[in-house]
């Protein structure tokens, strides 16, 4: 069979999947659509956050991102993780206590505060919209890369599936086809990366290969010869870092805390049974996770020594069939600079000039294809990158559908609404969320690679604090939470705002403030939010008794199982 | 009044939990694969340098660990809490 025949089989196979999981598991009630009537068993929810956290950019992007930034690329691979240890300890297990729907549920509850309230929904919609428009994106260029359809099409065929599920199953048919999809994504991400490692080193295990040496019987560890290949050729040592330390050290923190606060990774801790099993749940969730983010470093090593090795001085006529066939998508660029007719790729330190471009999106995707890899495997990579996308993108509608439907009008606006209003209006904001993420995936604006920075430095310097203040502190009321969320939210968005939409151009070391780049100023604004929110508090009365009171029973295990009874 | 002493016991060992095992968390990731990374890569273990495969393998698996002693700790003490409630 052909890539593409492969590739329509098991794509088609993983949607017919998908819909099943769906139909069988469909919502009736605004329990089960909000959080899946809070029992779910914690491995499976383990499993469902694994793939509701790991979107395409996990999948397709990040080994390649690693293999061009080398030492750097660490940020996101500790970023991206050690948030799971932060859920863990400090609030999946307080806020599946609390045991209500949604981030500003808790918000506006502990704050005793509609203003509060309102303040976290615009930012749960505003940081959920952000994101799910770049899963949009992402499902169209898998469509149009392998399927032969264009970008537009491919959206519209993404927004189908999603509607569907997230429309009909709510969080409970989202949850089980998350489980499902987590298995494709991850299958198909461990295939060629144990192919590779076969074949470059040796070992079954990419994680062991990685630090090997390599296969070809020369005896020099991968990595060495990776270093060595990387300053012959001009390339800064893929071992060694460039950026700042102060950079580095903010953009892991401000990845691990906007990790720790994005609303649909903690929306996922309602939905298990009871508190001690949201603590479990946040650990088989890192659990699934780790698997993929200790093998994308290991694919990324590979696939960086690979390209080096085959794409020096070798004679275009001669260079592998991939080479061509992503030249012709434009994802590789080749420019025959000196008319040697050979291909040099070079670093920005070598003296030859450098005549290839490789956007670092295709790595992952093309691995199979370098590695000589059978058409089955491509197949499977393709349906892998969709199952990613889809999966976060149906997490983020629901956020944005339970945003609307339960914290703006049941909450906010219209409390008299009844159950069967409140479930109609959620699927209908889910509806609405799936056309206006769709036009977003067709016509991106020239920002949505900018403004996921802003995404996660909002959760930062927004969700984070404020949550962590209000279980770990009696004393924090709601002058406090109100004036920290406004000053961290504010700095942050002016921040990255000012570097990356109105003067791009100033966007360099030289111009940030202590050195830090837009990607870790969420590390700056958390600590702004916690330093305001705690001299505001000071200075204003405590909260009254009953939130006392809750705060104690927030921090207590037992009796957690009824919650969601008493409110669904 | 005994009651609300356990109560609070509860709480003060969680957050002695919470501060070791948050300490283990930035001593292995901000720590190991940042601050003292350039210090470690001269010890070798294979083909990583040291401070290298903290920064891209060996914080993820110390988190996971982190997360399942918190776990097993946080049930032991849960147990022992119901019990002196009943």
């Amino acid at each position: 069979m052909t890539v593409q025949a492969w590739t329509f089989t098991l794509v088609g196979l993983s949607f017919a999947l998908y819909i099943g999981v769906a139909i069988w598991s469909r919502a009736l009630s605004t329990g089960e659509f909000y959080v899946a009537g809070g029992r779910v068993p914690p491995v499976l929810n383990g499993m469902a956050t694994a793939a509701d956290w790991m979107s395409a950019a996990s999948f397709i992007s990040m080994a390649g991102l690693i293999s061009v930034m080398g030492r750097d690329g660490s940020v996101y691979l500790m970023g991206w993780t050690g948030g799971y240890v932060l859920l863990a300890l400090l609030l999946a297990p307080y806020l599946r206590k609390f045991g209500k729907f949604t981030v500003p549920d808790f918000v506006g509850d502990r704050y005793y505060s509609r203003t509060a309230r309102l303040v976290a929904v615009v930012c749960a919609v505003f940081v959920s919209f952000t994101y799910v428009a770049g899963q949009m994106r992402g499902v169209g260029i898998v469509f149009s890369r392998f399927l032969a359809v264009d970008v537009g099409h491919g959206v519209l065929i993404g927004m189908g599936i999603v509607f569907f599920y997230a429309v009909l199953g709510g969080m409970k048919g989202i949850t089980y086809t998350q489980v499902a999809q987590y298995c494709v994504l991850i299958f198909a991400y461990l295939v060629p990366a144990i192919f590779i490692s076969l074949l470059m080193t040796g070992h079954v295990i990419p994680q062991i290969g990685f630090g090997s040496t390599m296969a070809d019987g020369s005896g020099t560890f991968l990595l060495d010869r990776l270093d060595g290949l990387g300053r012959e050729l001009g390339f800064t040592q893929y071992t060694a870092g460039r950026k700042e330390m102060l950079d580095v050290l903010a953009i892991t923190a401000a990845l691990m805390v906007g990790t720790a606060g994005l609303p649909h990774v903690i929306v996922r801790f309602y939905t298990v049974p009871k508190v001690s099993a949201a603590r479990s749940s946040a650990g088989w969730a890192l659990v699934f996770i780790a698997l993929l983010y200790t093998t994308a470093p290991a694919v990324a090593a590979f696939a960086r020594t690979n390209l080096l090795e085959t794409l020096t001085d070798v004679r275009y006529e001669e260079a592998p069939e991939w080479f061509r066939n992503w030249e012709a998508t434009g994802l590789i660029r080749y420019e025959d600079a000196n008319g040697d007719g050979r291909v040099q790729y070079r670093g920005p330190a070598a003296a030859e000039a450098n005549e290839v471009t490789i956007d670092p999106d295709i790595m992952v995707l093309a691995n199979p294809e370098i590695a000589r890899l059978p058409n089955w495997v491509v197949g499977l990579v393709a349906a892998g990158g969709l199952a990613a996308a889809l999966s976060t993108a149906a997490g983020l509608l629901l956020v944005i559908s339970t945003s609307v439907a339960h914290d703006l009008l049941k909450r906010s606006l219209v409390p008299s609404i009844t159950e069967r209003g409140e479930l109609l209006a959620a699927r209908v904001a889910a509806g609405v969320a799936v056309v206006i993420a769709g036009y977003f995936g067709i016509h991106p604006p020239g920002f949505v690679a900018q403004v996921v920075a802003l995404a996660f430095g909002l959760a930062a310097a927004s969700f984070f604090p404020v949550i962590i203040m209000g279980i770990f502190s009696r004393r924090m009321n709601k002058e406090g939470a109100i004036a920290g969320m406004v000053v961290g939210i504010c700095f942050t968005a002016a921040y990255i705002g000012y570097f990356k939409l109105l003067h791009p151009e100033l966007n360099n070391a030289a111009h940030w403030w202590f050195g830090i780049s837009p990607e870790g100023i969420g590390t700056l604004g958390m600590l702004l939010n916690f330093a305001t929110a705690t001299v505001v508090a000071a200075i204003t009365p405590p909260p009254p008794p009953m939130i006392q009171a809750l705060v104690e029973d927030i921090r207590l295990p037992g009796g957690a199982g009824e919650a969601h009874e008493i409110s669904a | 009044m005994l009651h609300d002493d356990r109560h609070r016991r509860y709480w003060r060992t969680n957050l002695r939990y919470l501060a070791i095992l948050l300490t283990i968390w930035f001593a292995v990731s901000y720590g190991c694969g940042i601050l003292l990374a350039d210090r470690l890569d001269r010890i070798r273990v294979g083909g990583f340098r040291l401070g290298f495969w903290f920064a891209q393998q060996g914080s993820i698996y110390v988190f996971i660990a982190l997360i399942f002693v918190y776990v097993r700790l946080m049930n032991r003490l849960d147990c022992r809490l119901e019990e002196g409630d009943r």
